[in-house]
């Protein structure tokens, strides 16, 4: 009993091809959209989910893969256990399952080519979504922008797309990945062990050639008010900094 | 198009539904969004001008505002994040008291409200008036705080709410309806939470 939405919707049925397990609570799902579907990175998708009797719960979810990448869209999604819809991917959802999308969405939290850098990244837990789809879209294009990506997360095995993040970091090609756990020691030289402050972001804008034209924070609402503060603290002025806030 | 699986046990109590707009659904907390960092505007740097293109009308210092006529208003709110928060208590200046302490009658069909962060969003000024609009000052009968737009926020409470712009610092009235900082960037012109206009795309 699927009803075609109709031609002037903007919502359309995504196809779930893949799923992968990415860290204990964030699993991303690969949806093949029924429709062309380009994305700029940082651009988020709603999804909606029908209950039989028409109920439906519609949340936000930023994209992770780049447009250059093939096999879909990706979506990394964290499991909040008493949350509507997002045990419902972890639990219920599965490869071949139609899921109904609108988008790309969104136009301020974004990162273009022509926007050119340094650019500075600071997320916070599955807020380095929207980010990973920048630093992705950044090497597949052979862009030389150099970028600071720092990373809170609680533990190293919460580090969403840990192995491709340090990969990226090893090629030594403008992109550099400072990684800060709140809740275990440091496992990189390099990394931090706290929360994020204006020292730790004043320590990451020195590993650019020059202050940031460009800072993305996302995370959720307390991250990204605490790590927009630091910013400021380190001395960068409050117009380039773009925040995209999870709600909660 | 009926997700497989999907049965939440979520539903808003069926004497709320006609509360309800469609895609929503009921928040007990207040989330948070912004496009950049909170500012943090101290009430003595505080200022408020009507504006008729770039001419100012009428300016108010945070005293001077302040002594206006204060209203209080209990509304839904709905957030194109998808979530409404039921009977959000506010208290400030209408609209309508601020035209009338300035002595004018709106100029123009069209206005946009700044904010000291440079956003900007526009709203027809007839949604504006007659007892539609404020600039509120008090949330649950205390100062707002700066993360929901404090000191002053402006209260649209019938349009999606990022009409309601955080860290108000002023009305400029248009000859045309303009596209504020959301608008340019994919929102939709009017946001009327009613007939679910999001995004430009939507009717
Ligand atoms: C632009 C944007 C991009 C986003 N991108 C991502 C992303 O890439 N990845 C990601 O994981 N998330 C992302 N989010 C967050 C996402 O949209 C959801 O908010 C998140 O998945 C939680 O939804 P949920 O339905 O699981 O939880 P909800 O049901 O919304 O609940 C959230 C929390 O509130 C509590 N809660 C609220 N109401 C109730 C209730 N009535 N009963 C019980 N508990 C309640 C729950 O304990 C839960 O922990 C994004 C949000 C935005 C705005």
């Amino acid at each position: 009993m699927t009803a075609e939405p109709s031609p002037q919707s903007p919502w359309q049925a995504a196809t779930i091809t893949r799923i992968e397990k990415r860290t204990p609570r964030v699993t991303s799902f690969w949806f093949q959209p029924s429709r062309p579907f380009a994305h700029l990175a940082g651009q988020h998708v709603d999804i909606r989910l029908t209950a039989p009797d028409g109920y439906q719960a519609r949340r936000s979810y930023s994209i992770a893969s780049a447009s250059e990448t093939g096999g879909g869209v990706e979506l990394a999604i964290e499991r909040l256990d008493d949350g509507e819809v997002s045990p419902f991917f972890h639990d219920v959802a599965a490869v071949g399952d139609e899921i109904e999308l609108r988008g790309p969405l969104g136009g301020h939290f974004i990162w273009e080519e022509s926007d050119g850098g340094p650019i500075l990244l600071v997320g916070g837990g599955s807020g380095v979504v929207p980010l990973m789809a920048m630093v992705r879209h950044r090497t597949l294009r052979n862009n030389a922008v150099p970028v600071a990506l720092v990373f809170s997360a609680r533990v190293w095995d919460e580090v969403i797309f840990r192995d491709e993040l340090i990969g990226l970091d090893d090629r030594r090609d403008g992109f550099d990945l400072v990684l800060t756990l709140t809740r275990e020691p440091a496992r990189r030289p390099s990394d931090y062990s706290r929360r994020v402050d204006a020292r730790m972001m004043a320590q990451a804008i020195k590993r650019l050639p020059k202050a940031p034209r460009l800072a993305y924070v996302c995370g959720s609402n307390a991250f990204v008010s605490a790590a927009a503060d630091a910013l400021i603290g380190a001395g960068v002025p409050a117009g380039p900094i773009r925040t995209e806030r999870y709600g909660v | 198009m009926v997700t497989r699986g999907f049965f939440s046990g979520r539903r808003p109590p069926s004497d709320t539904d006609a509360r309800i707009p469609p895609g929503q659904y009921l928040e007990q907390g207040f989330p948070v969004l912004s496009a950049g960092p909170t500012p943090r505007v101290r009430t003595e740097d505080w200022s408020f001008t009507l504006k008729q293109g770039p001419k100012p009308l009428k300016k108010w210092n945070w005293a001077e505002f302040n002594a206006l006529p204060q209203s209080k208003m209990t509304r839904d709110i709905h957030c194109v994040t998808a979530w409404t928060k039921f009977n959000t208590p506010w208290q400030g200046v209408m609209i309508d008291d601020i035209l009338a302490d300035a002595g004018i009658e709106p100029p123009t069909a069209y206005t946009l409200a700044l904010s000291f962060d440079g956003y900007s969003t526009n709203v027809p000024t007839k949604d504006l008036v007659t007892g539609k609009a404020m600039v509120a000052l008090l949330y649950e009968g205390k100062p707002i705080t700066s993360d929901h737009g404090g000191p002053a926020r402006l209260l649209v409470p019938h349009l999606y709410f990022w009409k309601s712009a955080k860290w108000v610092n002023g009305l400029q009235f248009t000859e045309r309806d303009e596209p504020g900082f959301w608008e340019l960037r994919g929102y939709h012109m009017y946001g009327d939470p009613w007939r679910e206009q999001r995004y430009s795309s939507d009717p």
